[in-house]
């Protein structure tokens, strides 16, 4: 019997409201937020800082949380995080 | 455990206790523990009641800087006494004010806001920030 795969967009824990804020708030407050999510629980951040972008990476990269998704809408950037 | 980051703060103008304030949130972010060691102008900053104040820019930023702060601050970016206090709240940020400086300028503790959590000596500076980075602001 075939199988329908219905793909289901990922349930997001948390977010974090971060467009207007400058260097290092938009990581500040994601650090903050992902402590109150569980292991394997995902974090959606909205940002307008330019640096975002090569800081998520660096932040994901170091602390080992996941970045799942990246995009940008204009000036707005779109990280999508998974707690280690 | 991850390498420290230690920051020595001198200078007392609110430009270059922005740019600490920021390294030190930005370390805070990433876990790592941070060692912050207030000295001369800088620890004068941090007395009660006048951590808020305006302590004015370094001169080397001129008319045309003191614009680009103003610019910054009206767009909503969080003063270095508050971007301190968020960096706090995410754990591992310990501020120690320099014995030196505060027989230097006639400071007690209780002179001192919140956010500083105790006084040391250079020694203890030293000891507690190891093998990690050490960052003279």
């Amino acid at each position: 019997m075939d199988t329908l795969e219905v793909k289901i967009p990922p349930a997001i824990d948390a977010k974090v409201d971060a467009r207007g804020l400058s260097c290092p708030m938009p990581i500040v407050r994601t650090a903050q937020a992902i402590k109150t999510i569980a292991s394997g629980a995902l974090v959606e951040v909205l940002a307008t800082d330019p640096g975002s972008l090569k800081d998520f990476t660096a932040w994901c990269r170091s602390t080992g949380n996941e970045l799942v998704e990246q995009s940008a809408d204009g000036t707005v950037y779109r990280f999508v995080i998974r707690r280690k | 455990m991850d390498e420290s980051i230690n920051l020595v703060l001198f200078s007392g103008t609110d430009d270059k206790l922005q740019a600490a304030a920021v390294l030190t949130a930005g370390a805070a972010a990433l876990g790592k523990p941070v060692n912050v060691f207030l000295q001369y102008w800088a620890l004068d900053a941090f007395r009660v009641g006048r951590i808020d104040r305006d302590h004015g820019l370094a001169p080397e930023a001129g008319a045309e800087g003191k614009d680009h702060v103003e610019a910054l601050r009206i767009a909503g970016q969080a003063s270095w006494a508050e971007t301190l206090r968020q960096a706090k709240e995410l754990g591992g940020v310990d501020i120690q004010a320099c014995s030196l400086s505060m027989d230097l300028l006639g400071i007690e503790q209780t002179d001192l806001d919140a956010l500083v959590d105790g006084v040391e000596g250079v020694t203890a500076f030293y000891l507690n920030a190891g093998e990690g980075q050490l960052v003279f602001i």
